[in-house]
């Protein structure tokens, strides 16, 4: 299956400016489905970048994050070619992980 | 449980939870630190559940935030889709360690709440939903205290109802 995050991160020198977007349909369990019966909870609760060994953003999601989350965050350092590894886990305890090349 | 007289088998007990405690404080001594820290360990299960915002910035952070303008909240005046709702904070505040975001009147305040590690621009951007009208508040955690800015966002289409 494809990856569901999508990760953009851009090395300007001095900093890394990441930008994911992940593939989740965030649900808050306050919706209705058509049948009228309450769609239930199912959200990113947590999502992480590790850059070197080290996270360098953490994310603590609720359910008022909006579907297919997109998320946007800089950090000191990192370099070209590098990697950045991001991983996120949902209330379900479904999980993802990806690694990008920083740009 | 059982009640046992003899004193062997509490003795043990002890013994073991002595042996449990050297084995918490060997491997716990990091996660004891960043518990310390603040809002800076684990995913914040309780925080997510309080209804509002006062009492989910007390279960995430056990205090309260001042308001500051070094705290800089960017949200729209006028959302017409409350499912999609871009809000982005930054601070000039040094030693940032975390920011969180919160929406007044959704049904959990809080939304997001980020964790800044050293070396990590005291910057985000994200998108959340809003159930109607009402205050976004962002709460940026500075030092070990809070500081805090917020702003009205008109909803004309829920984001929570469906």
């Amino acid at each position: 299956m494809a990856s569901t995050i999508r990760v953009r991160a851009t090395s300007s020198g001095e900093t890394t400016e990441v930008q994911a977007l992940i593939q989740h349909p965030m649900d808050s369990g306050y919706v209705k489905d058509a049948k009228g019966d309450l769609i239930p909870p199912h959200f990113i609760q947590e999502l992480t970048f590790e850059y070197d060994g080290k996270s360098v953003f953490v994310a603590d999601w609720g359910p008022a994050v909006s579907k297919d989350p997109y998320v946007k965050f800089s950090f000191k350092g990192g370099k070209k070619g590098d990697d950045l590894k991001i991983s996120w886990v949902d209330n379900k305890g479904a999980s993802d992980t990806t690694t990008a090349k920083i740009q | 449980m059982t009640i046992t007289l003899d004193g062997f088998p509490a003795t043990r007990r002890l013994i073991l939870k002595g042996a449990g405690a050297v084995a918490l404080f060997g491997f716990g001594g990091f996660s004891l630190g960043s518990a310390l820290a603040g809002a800076n360990d684990k995913y914040p299960e309780d925080a997510f559940k309080q209804k509002s915002d006062a009492d989910a910035i007390k279960s995430l952070y056990g205090k309260t935030a001042e308001v500051s303008d070094k705290v800089k909240l960017d949200a729209p005046e006028i959302a017409e889709n409350g499912a999609v709702v871009p809000i982005s904070v930054s601070s000039t505040l040094a030693d940032v360690t975390s920011i969180s975001i919160l929406v007044s009147e959704n049904p959990n305040a809080l939304a997001a709440s980020y964790r800044i590690p050293a070396g990590t621009l005291p910057s985000v951007a994200n998108r959340l939903k809003m159930a109607k009208t009402t205050n976004v508040i962002a709460i940026v955690e500075a030092g070990g205290k809070l500081y805090s800015a917020s702003k009205e966002v008109k909803v004309t289409v829920g984001g929570c109802g469906g």
